[in-house]
């Protein structure tokens, strides 16, 4: 579904990504793991066309979309959760909710959609009229999540949802993650938290300084004595 | 008639906005002191000031304050185009608008890419670089002694002679630009420009064009300023550059934001209420300014949000545009707020 080939980004003259090639098969929930300035988000900044690539490039079901604006990737059912959230504090969960879904026109099936967010985050139906800035950080992640879902993906890019969240919490947005996969949507996740990551990915991707230093299925990860040593704290 | 009466200033309640507009309409005939109504017509030139910078400050959050250089050029352009060429001011004014939105582009393309104070200071640069091209361009601007002589307006055989007649351009000019901005700021368009404000990145990332809408706001907001500017040339038959200095830009955004950002009624409130205090004052002489400062701060410590605060405003337009555009369907929620089931 989606391909990174030999992907090189800089930020100015410092290299962040070092030819990174990955593949993300549809249906999968699939993670990139690795620690603090690894260049994690920087790849799902480069999918989503927020910065241009030094080389490399990606396709998406095919296509070439490397170069392309970041408002006509989204046109073709990529949708990101910022890091950080991102959620519009100043108006209300419902206009959040409505801006994600931007960039479609029919109203009968945003409405349906709306209707699915709700249903999938009750918390965010009962402060609908609330402005996103007076959210917990959990709710303000589900109204990030929410937004995202509003715009209809086909693949969702997460970064590190876990961030600045309760462990309680975290598990509950884990458990979203996961069940917004099972209704058909393939997911990339980024995450500092790997012990978490793992548990619900099919496969990781584990980088370091910019570059992918090792790849498995989540349960050969989990397995694997370095990233242990790592990452997972043992 | 009809048509412009629909775009009112006071949104909530159209018909007191309708009285107050033919009340508005009908000043010159109580009001027979020019001073009066020449401080009236400034009114009306801050209004539609303030109301454009407010697009590009207020609704897109772009700090921007280089606002009198769009000013002077609409200015200069419309008195060289009476002059040089003898156009009539209805065609020299919208062709003056025209180029100042050029020129809003120029700057724009660029400069949208920054954000927050580069922003401040790059537009801050473009409004000395014109200042100081309008100083020194001896050729066409005459430098410092300005361009007199601009000729006074004529419609078929009526030339303006009094200034009530101006009193009514300006008049017609502030009801065009509230009615443009008013459709603006209520569109789609609009909800994207107050979505960059909020978070850009996050609008960016639900597929907003931000660059593209920052720079239409901006030709936008030009364009209005330069109309301004090509009415004060033919209102005062005179331009110079002393007009159109950093001073004028700092005194525009103040009326923005002490009005309240992004909020119609609060560009208008502002730039009557600081249009008028150095009138009010003007019996102090030299005092006044200092009266003026101290003005200032105290409205900025009791009025923070501006004198009319937006955000409820705002977000009630954008819930009236959502459902307009049927992305949140109103019908899904009853009266009491409660969710309808299967809706």
């Amino acid at each position: 579904m989606l391909e990174l080939k030999n992907v090189m980004v800089n930020y100015g003259v410092i290299p962040a990504l070092k030819s990174i090639s990955f593949k993300v098969e549809e249906g999968e929930i699939v993670t990139l793991i690795g620690a603090n300035g690894a260049g994690k988000s920087t790849i799902l900044k480069a999918i989503c066309g927020l910065i241009k690539l030094k080389g490399g490039a990606i396709t998406y079901q095919g296509d070439t979309i490397s170069g392309m604006g970041a408002h006509l990737i989204i046109r073709r059912g990529i949708s990101q959760v910022p890091e950080g959230r991102g959620i519009f504090a100043n108006l209300t969960v419902e206009e959040n909710l409505g801006l994600g879904a931007y960039v479609r026109k029919d109203k009968a099936e945003i409405n349906r959609n709306l209707k699915v967010v709700y249903d999938r985050f009750p918390r965010l139906f009962e402060r609908r009229k609330q402005v996103g800035g007076t959210l917990s950080g959990g709710e303000q992640q589900m109204l990030a999540i929410g937004r995202a879902l509003m715009a209809a993906p086909k693949l969702l890019l997460l970064d590190e949802p876990s961030m600045g969240l309760a462990p309680l919490v975290v598990k509950e947005i884990f458990k979203i993650i996961k069940e917004i996969n099972q209704t058909g949507t393939t997911i990339l996740l980024v995450e500092q938290n790997a012990r978490m990551a793992l548990s619900v990915a099919n496969r990781g991707y584990v980088m370091e300084t910019g570059q992918i230093i090792s790849h498995g299925t989540a349960r050969e990860l989990r397995d694997n004595e370095d990233v242990k040593k790592a990452y997972l704290g043992h | 008639m009809e048509h412009l009466a629909r775009f009112t200033l006071n949104y909530r309640n159209k018909a007191v906005s309708l009285v107050f507009m033919i009340l508005l309409a009908l000043i010159p005939l109580f009001i027979a002191n020019d001073y009066y109504i020449h401080v009236l017509i400034t009114l009306g030139l801050f209004i539609i000031l303030s109301l454009s910078l407010n697009l590009v400050s207020g609704y897109t959050g772009q700090l921007s304050i280089g606002h009198a250089a769009f000013y002077g050029i609409g200015a200069y352009v419309t008195a060289l185009l009476m002059l040089k060429l003898n156009l009539s001011f209805l065609v020299a004014i919208p062709i003056g608008g025209l180029v100042t939105a050029f020129f809003g582009l120029l700057l724009g393309l660029p400069t949208m890419r920054l954000a927050g104070d580069y922003l401040a200071i790059v537009t801050l640069g473009f409004g000395e670089i014109v200042r100081l091209v309008l100083l020194n361009w001896d050729k066409v601007t005459r430098g410092p002694m300005g361009l007199p002589g601009i000729p006074a307006p004529e419609l078929g055989s009526y030339v303006f002679m009094s200034k009530i007649p101006y009193y009514y351009t300006v008049f017609i000019i502030v009801l065009i630009t509230v009615a443009t901005m008013r459709r603006i700021v209520n569109s789609g368009f609009g909800l994207s420009l107050i979505a960059i404000s909020q978070d850009e990145l996050a609008a960016e990332a639900v597929g907003i064009n931000t660059l593209r809408c920052k720079i239409i706001s901006f030709i936008i907001s030009a364009f209005f300023a330069g109309i301004a500017g090509g009415f004060f040339a033919v209102y005062i038959s005179f331009v110079s550059p002393d007009s159109f200095t950093f001073m004028d830009s700092i005194m525009v955004l103040e009326m923005v934001v002490l009005g309240g950002l992004a909020s119609i009624p609060g560009s208008i409130i502002g730039a009557v209420v600081l249009g008028l205090i150095p009138e009010i004052l003007r019996f102090m002489a030299e005092y006044r300014m200092l009266i003026f400062g101290a003005l200032m701060v105290v409205i900025v410590i009791f009025k923070p949000d501006g004198f009319w605060s937006a955000k409820k405003r705002m977000r009630n337009a954008i819930m009236k545009d959502l459902a307009a555009r049927k992305m949140i369907d109103t019908k899904t929620v009853s009266p009491r707020g409660e969710y309808i089931e299967g809706a």
